[in-house]
C-alpha cells in the first residue's frame, strides 16, 4: 500500500473509522462497508479484510483482480463456484476481526429501490459475502408488493457489467476525480460571480427528493442557472393530458381491483408505467375464477401495437393512433360532459364497439376505469379523465394526487429551451446528470452538434456512451446498488436507496456530483441523503432512519388524494398538439402512420448493454437482439413482405425478414419488417433504443436506431410514413416463430359463461393416465407447481428472475439463431383465430418435473434422476452430454451447453454468480430445477428446528417475481397448501398428459370475460 | 526352408494370449487402487501451515470446544475459520511472546489475514452443509477423524462421493446422539442398534437424491 | 416359380462360383501374389492417397471438435442429434454384411460366400470402427465416455442400465470383438501360407507372428473347423441383435416417428441391405483392379443383387407400415409427423430416399441388371445414399416436429458435420486399401476347398 499516496491519511483515519463501525449498532449495520462506500476509510477497511488486494484497490486496473479474489474466497467457502475441483494448495483467508452478527455462508437481504420509468420499485436484494447476487421485490412497497419486472431483475447485471465506465475522462483522455473536481471548482467559481448565467443542469425527470432538494438549493445559489429535464420515453403526454383536463398536473392513481370494466386506450398498463406491477397484481386479482363460480372484470383494449395488455384483454380492437383519438373523443362524447364530440363518428368498423363499450361502462358507473397510455396523445388522456369523472369513478377506482416528479415539466419543451440557450451561446457550463440525450434526443434537435458549443460540459453516466463522447468531461456514475439515494413510488411513498457494495469502478452518485457544485466535493452520498431526511423527520431520527432502511419504505410519505375537476375537452384538432389529424406531414394514399415505442426489453436504449435483456424474447414477437418494424399481416401483404425461415435453427432460430426503407419527415432508415398479428392496419410500430454506437461490447451495433426518425413535434405517433420493400433480407433471432397450436389442446380456454355452465371444460380433453405398474409413493414432500394462464400477462419478469437466480448464461445472437438459447423458463405464445386480430395466449414453460419423466430412463449415466420428493434432478457434474434426454423431452425444456457459454473469466461477472447454483460448463445439459437450492435451504432450516416446511416458505425465483401471482409452487402432499388447492380446481390441467408423463407442473385454463353483445371484430 | 520361429514361441504365443486378458483386469484394478491412494487423496498428508497450529494441543490438552473457533458450524453450511481475533483472545495473555505465534500477532497488528492452507476441500458442484449434519448427529470425528490427536491437521477421509454415500446410504452406521457430536472420543457400544434408534428419532432422510448435494 | 429356377440355372451357366481352369496352385499363386510379389497397381496409390487426405481432414475436425465443443455442428434444441447419430447408424448398418456373409451363409452352406467373405468381414470391422467413433465424438464431454462402462468408480455410482445407449455400448463392442475374432481366425491358415511363401525376412516374421504357429497339421485343421463353426454360431445372433439394439435408441424414445415396434426388424433388414450394397460397391472395382473376375464371378454379384432385392423389399414394407401405423394409430402427433415427412421442410429428403431405396432397386428384378457389374455398382451406390437419407429422415425430421409447436425447429449440417462424415469415409477406405495390400482379400484355402468341391461333382 506504500505506493498509495493516500496511505497516510487512511491510517490516521482508522481509529475514527473503527469507532464509527462500532457506533453502528444492530444487525443491519455491522456492514459499515456500504455506508463507507466511496469513503477513503473504506479502502483501509478493505486492506484489513483483503490484505493481498491493498495495492490492487489503489489503481483501477487491478480492481478486477480484487473482485476475482472475492469470487475465489467464495469458492473457498465450499459454497459453489465454477464446478472445477479446487487446486490442492488453495488458501483460506479468514477475517482478522469477523464482523459481529454475521454468519459466514448465510445470505443477507437489504431493502433498497430501483427507479425506472418515472417511479420506484421497492426491492430486497440478497447479498452473499458482500456481493449482491439476486433481486427480489419488497412486499412492503406499494409499487412492488413483492414482485419485480424484468428491468429490475436485470439491473443487477448492469451493476457487474465489465463495460461500465471505469474512469473519469476528459476529452477522451483518462483523467482523475481530483482533476475533475479542480476543473469543476474553477468553472463554478466563475459562475458564482455572474449568478450562474451560463450554468445549465440537464437531468432526467427527477423524483428523488434529495436530488430535487440539492438542485433547488443550487438554483438558489445560482439564481440565473437553469435546470432542464428530458427523458426520451418520459410521460410528457400524461402530464399534458392532465393539464388539459384539470389545468394542473396531477397524477392519476388507479385501483384495478375495484374496477369491473376497464377500457385501455392505447395503454399497456400491465407492463408500462410506474405502478404496472401493482396494477398487474390488482388486475389479476379480479381475473381469478375458481370452482365454476366467481366474477371477473372485463378489459377492452383499443391499441395500435400488440401489447401484453392487449394480449390478455377480453376484447381487443386494433386501431390506428388517429382512430384511437377519434374513438376516445367519441366515447367521451357519449359518456362525458364534453361538448361537441357526441356526433363525431368514430373510426370505421368500431361503431359497434363504441356502442358496446359505452353501454358496458354505463352499466358499471363508479366501478370502471378508462385509462390512456403513457404514449397516447394528451387529448386521449383528457377524454379518459373526463369519462372517468362522468362515470363517477373518481374517488372509487381513480384518485388524483400530486405528481412524483419533483418539478414536472414537459421534457421536450425543456430540452428545446436548453437548445435555444446553447444556440444563443448563453451556456458555458452544462452538467448532464444521467441519461443519454445525444442518442435519445429527437432527430430534429441535433443535440450532439450543439454540445461542442458548450465550453465546459460534463456527463455523469454508467457508461461512456454517445453523450459522454461529445462532452468535455465524462465521469462514471455509481450504480444504484452502489450508492445512497432516495426515490418515490408512483403514489409518493419514499424509499431510501441503500447500496449493497462499494462502487466497483469508483463511480460517484448524482448527489455526490451536485454536492460538488454546491462547493462540497467529496461529501459522501450517505451524509447527503441522511442529512436531507434528518431535516424532514421529526422525532427520534435514528429510529426513523433505521426503520426506513429496514422496511424499505418511509412511513407516511404517500401523497394524499387531491380533489380536481375535469374540464370538458374539445376536439383533438384544437387541443391535442400532436394528434395525427393535425400533423403537418402530408398524408398520401400509401402512407402509413408511424408509432414510436420504447423497446419492451431494452427500453429507451439504457439497457442496450444488458445481455439478459438483449436476449430476452420480446413478449409477443419473440425477437431477441434486434428491433424490427412491426406491421399487420394485411399491410405486410400490401408491401409484399415474404419472410423466410432459415434451415439452421428454423422456427426457433433464424428468420429472414425483408429489409424495408422507412421514409418519414424527410428522413430515411432501413430496417427489417416483422409481421405482427393483431397490429393495426395502415400503421407501423418502430421500437426505440437499438442501434447504439457506444453501448458496450454487448449492445453496440445491435438493431436499428429509430431515434433518427423521431421528431420533437410527434414523439409517439404521426402520419406520413412511407415504407418501401427492398430486396435485402435480414436474419432475425426469433425464439418462437411458429404460433399455431396445430389443433393440439395445449392452451385451453373458455369464455366466462361457458365456464360457469361447464366448469371442467379444461379436463374433458384430459386423457386418463393409466399404467400397469404401481406408482411410487411420495411419503414426504411432493413439490409441484400450478401456473394460472388467465393471470399470466407474458411480461417476462419470471424469465429474467430465473436467469438471475440460476446463473443462466447469455449465448448471443448467433447462438440464438441456431436455436440454442438457454432460458430454463420460456413463455410460449400462441395465437387463435383471425391473424388480423387474433386471441393471444401466454404459457410459461418451466420443467414439468414429470413423475414418469421420459428424460430419466434414457440417460446412460444417470445424470438426470428422480428425487423422492418428485423433483426431476439434473446432476451437471455427472452429465456426459448425450443430449438424449432433451430429444426425449416432449416439452423441450432442456437446454444444452453446446459451447462454453458460462463466463468463467470475467471477474466482475463471477461476482454475479449465485453461489448456491453450479455454473455449468461446456457439454452438459441443464434445465429448470424448481430452484432446488431454495428447497434445500428451506428444508435444512425446517429440519434443524424439527418442523415441516411451511406453505409459501419456498418461493421459486419465477414465482417470487411474478406480478400477477400466476405461478404457485409448493407441497402437493399438503392438502391445505395453496398449490394443492389450485391443482384440485376444475380449471387445472396437465400438458400432454396423454403421454402419461404425469407432469408436476400443471396449468389453470384461461377464462376470459367477453361482452356477450359484442361479437369479435 | 528353415523355420524362423523356434518351438518355444508356441508357448510364448499361448502365454501372451491369456496373459493379455489378465493384464487388462490388472490395469483396471491398479487404476482403481491408485485413485484411492493417499498419493491422490491426501489422506493423512499433513499440510504446511503459516502457524504450526496443533489441534491435538488445543483440543485434548486445553479442552477447547470445536465451536469456540469454528463458530458457524451449527448455523451455516460453512463451519467458519477462526479470525485472528479469536486466536488473540487467549494468546494476548498466554504465550504472548512465543516466536511461534509471531504470525498471529503480526496479522493482528497489521490487519493482514493469516493465509491457512485448506485441508478439506470439496469441488464446486458439491453443496455440503455443516449445520444440518451436526444437527442430525454426525460427529465431527466421523468425517474429520480424531482431530484431537492430530498435531498437524490432515485429511482423514478421501471425501470421494463413494465415501459420502457410505453414510448417506446407511446413516445408522455412523450417527450419534446430538449431544455427543463434538465429543472426540465418543464410542457407541452397539452402533447399529443406537443408529437405527437415532435415525428414526432424528427423522434422518433425503439422503441419496442427487439434488441433496448437487444443484 | 418355374422361370425363377430357369433363371438361376441360366445364372449358373452365366457364371460358376469359380471360373474353370484353376488348379490349387494357381489359386494360391494368384491370391498371394497380390500381397507378396505383384507390383502394387497405380490405382492403389492414387486411391490410398486420396482417402488418406480425408483421414487428415478427420483428424483436423476431431481436434477442433474436442477443443471447441459439439457446438461446431448444426445440432440445437429441439434437434439435438444430427449427423453424428445418422452416420453412426449408417456405418453400423454397413457393418452387417460381413458377419452375415461369413456366419449365416456359412451355416447355410452357401458356396458362393467363399470368395467374398474375407473382405466383407474386413469391411465390417472398418465400418464398425467408423461407427464407433461417432457415439464418442457426439458426447458433450467425450473425455468422460468411460462413465458408460461399469467400473469401480470412486463416485459409487454405475451406468444406468435402462438406457439404450448403455445397451449400445455392449452390443457394438461385443459385435466388434466377435467379428474381429471371426475374421482373424479365418485368416490364420492364409497367414501361414503367406509366411511360407514370403521371400524377405520381415514379412515372414510378421506373417509368422500372426499365423501363431499354424502348421496345417490335421489336428490344427480339426480345431480350426470347430472354432470357426462355434464363432459362426456366436456371430449369427449378433447380426440380428446389434441393429435391433441400435433401433432401440429410437424406439425407446417417445418422439413421434421413433416410438415404433416395426423398427428392430426393419433396421436389421436395412442394415443388411446397406451392407450388401457396400460389399458390391467395393467388390466390383476390386475385381476389376486386381483382375479377380474368375474368383468373384457374376454369380456372386447376381446373388448379392438378389439379397439386396429381398432386403430392399423388407425395408420398403417397413416404410409402408410406418405410414400405415401412423395413420391407423389415430395419434395426432404420429400423423402430423408423417405429414411433415412428406410435405414438411425436409420433404425432398423423404422422397429422395424412397427413390433411392425403393424405386431404383426394383431394376434388380431384371436378370440383365443383376448380372451387369456397372448397373449393380450404380444401384449399390444409390442404396448407400438412400440408407443414409433414411437415417437422416428418422433422426432429424422426427425431432424437428415433435409435440409442442412452440419448440419446433430445424437442423442442417455445418461444414464440420460434413468434414467428420467424409473423414470417416476416408478412414474406412484407407483401412480397406491397407487391408487389400497386406492381407489376402480372398480366402485362399477356402477357394481351394471350393475348387475341390467343384471338381468333385
Amino acid at each position: 500500500m506504500s505506493d498509495d499516496p493516500k496511505g497516510e491519511i487512511h491510517s490516521l483515519d482508522l481509529a475514527g473509522l473503527r469507532k464509527r463501525l462500532e457506533g453502528l449498532a444492530g444487525e443491519r449495520y455491522w456492514r459499515g462497508l456500504e455506508e463507507l462506500a466511496g469513503n477513503d476509510a473504506f479502502e483501509e477497511l478493505l486492506r484489513k479484510e483483503f490484505p493481498q488486494q491493498t495495492s490492487a484497490w489503489a489503481n483501477g486496473l487491478d480492481r478486477r483482480d480484487f473482485l476475482k479474489l472475492m469470487g475465489a474466497s467464495l469458492a473457498l467457502a465450499g459454497l459453489g463456484g465454477c464446478g472445477r475441483a479446487a487446486p490442492p494448495d488453495e488458501k483460506i483467508v479468514p477475517y482478522v476481526k469477523q464482523p459481529e452478527g454475521w454468519v459466514p455462508g448465510k445470505p443477507l437481504f437489504y431493502a433498497t429501490a430501483f427507479t425506472h420509468n418515472g417511479a420506484a420499485t421497492g426491492l430486497l436484494v440478497r447479498s452473499h459475502e458482500g456481493r449482491p447476487v439476486k433481486i427480489e421485490g419488497n412486499p412492503a412497497h406499494p409499487d412492488s408488493l413483492g414482485a419485480t419486472d424484468a428491468f429490475a431483475q436485470a439491473s443487477i447485471l448492469t451493476l457487474y457489467d465489465p463495460d461500465r465506465s471505469q474512469v473519469v475522462s476528459s476529452g477522451g483522455a483518462i483523467s482523475t476525480w481530483n482533476a475533475f473536481f479542480t476543473a469543476l471548482d474553477g468553472e463554478i467559481e466563475g459562475q458564482r460571480l455572474n449568478g450562474g448565467t451560463g450554468l445549465r443542469i440537464l437531468t432526467e425527470h427527477v423524483i428523488s427528493p434529495t436530488l430535487a432538494d440539492q438542485l433547488r438549493s443550487i438554483l438558489a445559489r445560482f439564481p440565473r442557472a437553469k435546470w432542464h429535464q428530458y427523458e426520451p420515453a418520459g410521460r410528457d403526454s400524461v402530464r399534458a393530458g392532465a393539464r388539459l383536463a384539470f389545468g394542473e398536473y396531477v397524477a392519476p392513481q388507479y385501483r384495478f381491483d375495484a374496477a369491473d370494466v376497464i377500457v385501455a386506450l392505447d395503454a399497456d398498463f400491465l407492463s408500462c408505467g410506474g405502478a404496472s406491477l401493482r396494477w398487474a397484481r390488482e388486475f389479476a386479482a379480479r381475473r381469478r375464477v375458481r370452482g365454476g363460480k366467481g366474477e371477473m372484470s372485463r378489459l377492452y383494449a383499443i391499441e395500435s401495437t400488440p401489447t401484453t395488455t392487449g394480449s390478455v384483454a377480453d376484447h381487443r380492437l386494433p386501431l390506428r393512433p388517429s382512430e384511437i383519438s377519434l374513438f376516445a373523443g367519441a366515447l367521451a362524447g357519449r359518456l362525458g360532459p364534453s361538448a361537441n364530440e357526441a356526433r363525431k363518428s368514430p373510426a370505421t368498423g368500431s361503431a359497434q364497439w363504441l356502442e358496446a363499450v359505452a353501454r358496458d361502462l354505463q352499466n358499471h358507473r363508479g366501478r370502471s376505469i378508462v385509462i390512456a397510455g403513457d404514449a397516447a396523445p394528451p387529448f386521449v388522456h383528457a377524454s379518459a379523465h373526463a369519462i372517468n369523472q362522468a362515470l363517477g369513478n373518481v374517488g372509487i377506482t381513480i384518485s388524483y394526487t400530486q405528481p412524483v416528479e419533483a418539478e414536472p415539466v414537459d421534457g421536450i419543451e425543456s430540452l428545446r429551451e436548453l437548445v435555444k440557450d446553447i444556440e444563443a451561446g448563453q451556456v458555458s457550463v452544462l452538467m448532464i446528470i444521467g441519461g443519454n440525450p445525444v442518442f435519445t434526443a429527437p432527430a430534429d434537435i441535433r443535440f450532439d452538434r450543439l454540445l461542442s458549443r458548450v465550453a465546459f460540459s460534463v456527463h455523469l453516466s454508467l457508461y461512456d456512451d454517445e453523450t459522454s463522447a461529445s462532452c468535455r468531461w465524462h465521469v462514471p456514475e455509481a450504480h444504484y446498488l452502489e450508492a445512497w439515494s432516495d426515490t418515490r413510488a408512483s403514489n409518493g411513498t419514499a424509499t431510501i436507496v441503500q447500496p449493497l457494495i462499494a462502487p466497483l469502478y469508483g463511480g460517484k452518485s448524482a448527489h455526490e456530483l451536485l454536492s460538488a457544485v454546491r462547493g462540497q466535493p467529496g461529501r459522501p452520498g450517505y451524509e447527503i441523503v441522511r442529512d436531507y431526511w434528518q431535516r424532514q423527520s421529526r422525532g427520534d431520527f435514528e429510529s426513523f432512519w433505521r426503520k426506513s432502511l429496514h422496511d424499505g419504505v418511509i412511513e407516511g410519505t404517500a401523497f394524499a388524494a387531491k380533489a380536481v375537476k375535469a374540464k370538458p375537452v374539445s376536439s383533438p384538432e384544437s387541443q391535442a398538439g400532436n394528434s395525427p389529424a393535425t400533423n403537418k406531414n402530408a398524408e398520401t394514399r400509401e402512407s402509413l402512420e408511424i408509432i414510436f415505442r420504447p423497446d419492451p426489453t431494452i427500453f429507451d436504449g439504457r439497457f442496450a448493454n444488458n445481455g439478459w435483456l438483449q436476449e430476452l424474447p420480446k413478449p409477443l414477437t419473440k425477437i431477441t437482439w434486434d428491433n424490427a418494424v412491426l406491421v399487420s399481416p394485411a399491410t405486410a401483404e400490401r408491401l409484399g413482405l415474404t419472410p423466410k425461415i432459415g434451415t439452421t435453427g428454423g422456427e426457433r432460430g433464424r428468420v429472414f425478414a425483408d429489409m424495408v426503407e422507412l421514409t418519414y419527415a424527410g428522413r430515411k432508415i432501413r430496417a427489417p419488417a416483422w409481421i405482427a398479428p393483431g397490429h393495426a392496419d395502415g400503421a407501423a410500430t418502430v421500437y426505440l433504443g437499438y442501434g447504439r454506437a457506444r453501448a458496450g461490447r454487448v449492445g453496440t451495433g445491435t438493431g436499428f436506431n429509430m431515434y433518427t426518425l423521431r421528431t420533437a413535434d410527434a414523439p409517439w405517433q404521426s402520419a406520413g410514413l412511407v415504407i418501401q420493400k427492398t430486396e435485402a433480407q435480414y436474419a432475425i433471432a426469433c425464439t418462437q416463430y411458429h404460433h399455431n397450436m396445430e389443433g393440439r389442446d395445449l392452451v385451453r380456454s373458455a369464455a366466462l359463461e361457458e365456464y360457469r355452465k361447464h366448469p371442467d371444460f379444461a379436463r374433458d380433453k384430459d386423457h386418463p393416465a393409466e399404467t400397469l405398474y404401481p406408482g411410487f409413493q411420495y411419503a414426504g414432500y411432493a413439490w409441484g407447481m400450478a401456473i394460472d394462464t388467465s393471470a399470466c400477462i407474458g411480461c417476462n419478469a419470471c424469465v429474467i428472475a430465473c436467469q438471475a437466480e440460476n446463473n443462466i448464461p447469455v449465448v448471443g445472437k448467433t447462438e440464438v439463431t441456431r436455436g440454442r438459447e438457454m432460458h430454463w423458463l420460456r413463455i410460449d405464445r400462441y395465437y387463435k383465430g383471425d391473424p388480423n386480430n387474433p386471441e393471444t395466449f401466454h404459457q410459461p414453460l418451466p420443467c414439468m418435473h414429470c413423475e414418469q419423466a421420459p428424460c430419466e430412463i434414457v440417460c446412460p449415466v444417470g445424470a438426470t434422476t428422480h428425487s423422492d420428493e418428485g423433483l426431476n434432478e439434473m446432476t451437471y457434474n455427472r452429465c456426459v452430454g448425450t443430449r438424449y434426454c432433451s430429444n426425449n423431452c416432449p416439452y423441450k425444456v432442456r437446454r444444452f451447453n453446446f459451447l462454453q457459454y458460462s463466463d468463467f473469466e470475467t471477474p466482475s461477472l463471477k461476482l454475479l454468480h449465485n453461489p448456491n447454483v453450479t455454473v455449468r460448463s461446456r457439454g452438459v445439459m441443464e434445465k429448470c430445477t424448481y430452484c432446488v437450492q431454495r428447497i434445500n435451504a428451506a428444508r435444512i432450516d425446517a429440519e434443524k428446528d424439527d418442523r415441516r416446511v411451511r406453505d409459501g416458505e419456498i418461493r421459486t425465483a419465477c414465482q417470487a417475481a411474478c406480478p400477477a401471482e400466476a405461478i404457485v409452487f409448493g407441497d402437493i402432499n399438503d392438502r391445505s397448501s395453496n398449490v394443492a388447492k389450485l391443482k384440485a380446481d376444475s380449471l387445472n390441467y396437465g400438458l400432454l398428459t396423454e403421454l402419461n408423463t404425469r407432469p408436476r407442473t400443471t396449468y389453470l385454463a384461461t377464462v376470459r370475460n367477453p361482452n356477450p353483445d359484442l361479437k369479435k371484430t | 526352408m528353415a523355420q524362423i520361429f523356434h518351438r518355444s514361441t508356441n508357448t510364448l504365443s499361448r502365454v501372451s494370449i491369456f496373459g493379455g486378458l489378465g493384464l487388462v483386469v490388472a490395469l483396471v484394478a491398479a487404476a482403481a487402487a491408485i485413485n484411492r491412494a493417499p498419493y491422490l487423496t491426501d489422506v493423512r498428508v499433513a499440510r504446511a501451515q503459516p502457524v504450526q497450529f496443533s489441534h491435538k494441543h488445543h483440543v485434548s490438552d486445553d479442552g477447547i470446544d470445536c465451536r469456540y473457533c469454528h463458530t458457524s458450524v451449527e448455523r451455516s453450511a460453512f463451519a467458519g475459520i477462526p479470525s485472528t481475533k479469536i486466536c488473540m483472545n487467549c494468546h494476548s495473555q498466554i504465550w504472548a511472546d512465543s516466536p511461534m505465534l509471531e504470525p498471529i500477532r503480526e496479522s493482528f497488528r497489521t490487519g493482514r489475514s493469516i493465509e491457512w492452507t485448506r485441508v478439506h476441500n470439496l469441488p464446486g458442484f458439491v453443496y455440503f452443509d455443516h449445520s444440518i449434519h451436526v444437527n442430525k448427529g454426525v460427529g465431527c470425528a466421523t468425517c474429520h477423524g480424531r482431530v484431537d490427536q492430530m498435531p498437524l491437521m490432515s485429511r482423514e477421509n478421501t471425501l470421494y462421493m463413494e465415501w459420502c454415500l457410505e453414510c448417506h446410504r446407511a446413516p445408522e452406521r455412523f450417527v450419534r446422539p446430538r449431544e455427543e457430536v463434538f465429543n472426540m472420543n465418543w464410542r457407541a457400544e452397539d452402533q447399529l442398534a443406537l443408529g437405527r434408534k437415532l435415525v428414526s428419532a432424528y427423522k434422518i432422510q433425503k439422503l441419496t437424491s442427487c439434488s441433496v448435494c448437487h444443484h | 416359380m418355374a422361370n425363377e429356377i430357369d433363371k438361376t440355372l441360366a445364372a449358373e451357366e452365366i457364371a460358376p462360383v469359380i471360373e474353370p481352369g484353376h488348379t490349387y496352385a494357381s489359386i494360391t499363386d494368384k491370391i498371394s501374389a497380390i500381397v507378396l510379389t505383384r507390383p502394387t497397381p497405380r490405382l492403389w496409390y492414387l486411391g490410398f492417397a486420396l482417402s488418406f487426405l480425408l483421414v487428415l481432414l478427420l483428424l483436423v475436425s476431431c481436434t477442433y471438435l474436442l477443443v471447441v465443443g459439439v457446438g461446431i455442428w448444426g445440432i440445437n434444441i429441439p434437434v439435438a442429434w444430427g449427423f453424428a447419430i445418422v452416420n453412426f447408424v449408417w456405418w453400423i448398418g454397413i457393418g452387417h454384411a460381413g458377419t452375415l456373409i461369413s456366419a449365416i451363409l456359412l451355416l447355410m452352406r452357401q458356396k458362393w460366400r467363399q470368395s467374398i467373405n474375407r473382405f466383407a468381414e474386413a469391411m465390417t470391422l472398418f465400418a464398425v470402427m467408423c461407427a464407433g467413433l461417432f457415439p464418442l465424438l457426439h458426447l458433450g464431454r467425450p473425455w468422460y465416455f468411460y462413465w458408460l462402462f461399469p467400473y469401480p468408480s470412486t463416485m459409487g455410482v454405475q451406468p444406468q442400465f435402462r438406457s439404450p445407449l448403455v445397451w449400445d455400448v455392449f452390443a457394438v463392442s461385443t459385435y466388434f470383438t466377435v467379428s474381429f475374432l471371426f475374421w482373424y481366425v479365418g485368416l490364420i491358415p492364409d497367414l501361414a501360407t503367406l509366411r511360407d511363401r514370403a521371400r524377405k525376412r520381415f514379412p515372414r516374421f510378421a506373417y509368422g507372428m500372426l499365423a501363431m504357429g499354424w502348421r496345417g497339421s490335421a489336428i490344427h485343421w480339426h480345431r480350426y473347423e470347430t472354432a470357426y463353426l462355434l464363432l459362426a454360431g456366436l456371430a449369427t445372433p449378433l447380426v440380428v441383435s446389434v441393429h435391433t439394439v441400435v433401433s432401440f435408441d429410437f424406439t425407446i424414445g417417445l418422439v413421434p416417428g421413433w416410438h415404433s415396434t416395426i423398427f428392430p426388424p426393419y433396421f436389421v433388414a436395412g442394415a443388411i441391405y446397406s451392407g450388401f450394397a457396400m460389399v458390391l460397391t467395393l467388390a466390383i472395382p476390386l475385381r476389376k483392379m486386381y483382375g479377380l473376375e474368375d474368383f468373384i464371378t457374376l454369380r456372386h454379384l447376381k446373388n448379392m443383387g438378389e439379397v439386396m432385392l429381398a432386403t430392399g423389399m423388407i425395408v420398403a414394407y417397413g416404410y409402408m407400415m410406418e405410414g400405415f401405423t401412423s395413420w391407423y394409430s389415430g395419434n395426432p402427433f404420429e400423423r402430423y409427423l408423417m405429414f411433415a415427412r412428406m410435405r414438411g421442410p425436409y420433404h425432398y429428403m423423404f422422397w429422395a430416399l424412397l427413390v433411392f431405396n425403393v424405386l431404383i432397386p426394383q431394376a434388380l428384378w431384371i436378370l440383365r441388371v443383376r448380372t451387369s457389374p456397372l448397373a449393380l455398382f450404380i444401384i449399390a451406390i444409390c442404396v448407400n445414399i438412400g440408407m443414409w437419407l433414411e437415417r437422416y429422415v428418422i433422426v432429424v425430421v422426427s425431432l424437428a416436429r415433435d409435440f409442442l409447436p412452440s419448440s419446433w425447429g430445424m437442423y442442417s449440417g455445418t461444414m464440420w458435420d460434413y468434414a467428420v462424415f467424409t473423414g470417416t469415409i476416408g478412414l474406412f477406405l484407407t483401412l480397406m486399401f491397407v487391408f487389400v495390400r497386406l492381407l489376402p482379400m480372398i480366402s485362399i484355402f477356402e477357394m481351394r476347398g471350393l475348387l475341390h468341391d467343384e471338381t468333385e461333382n
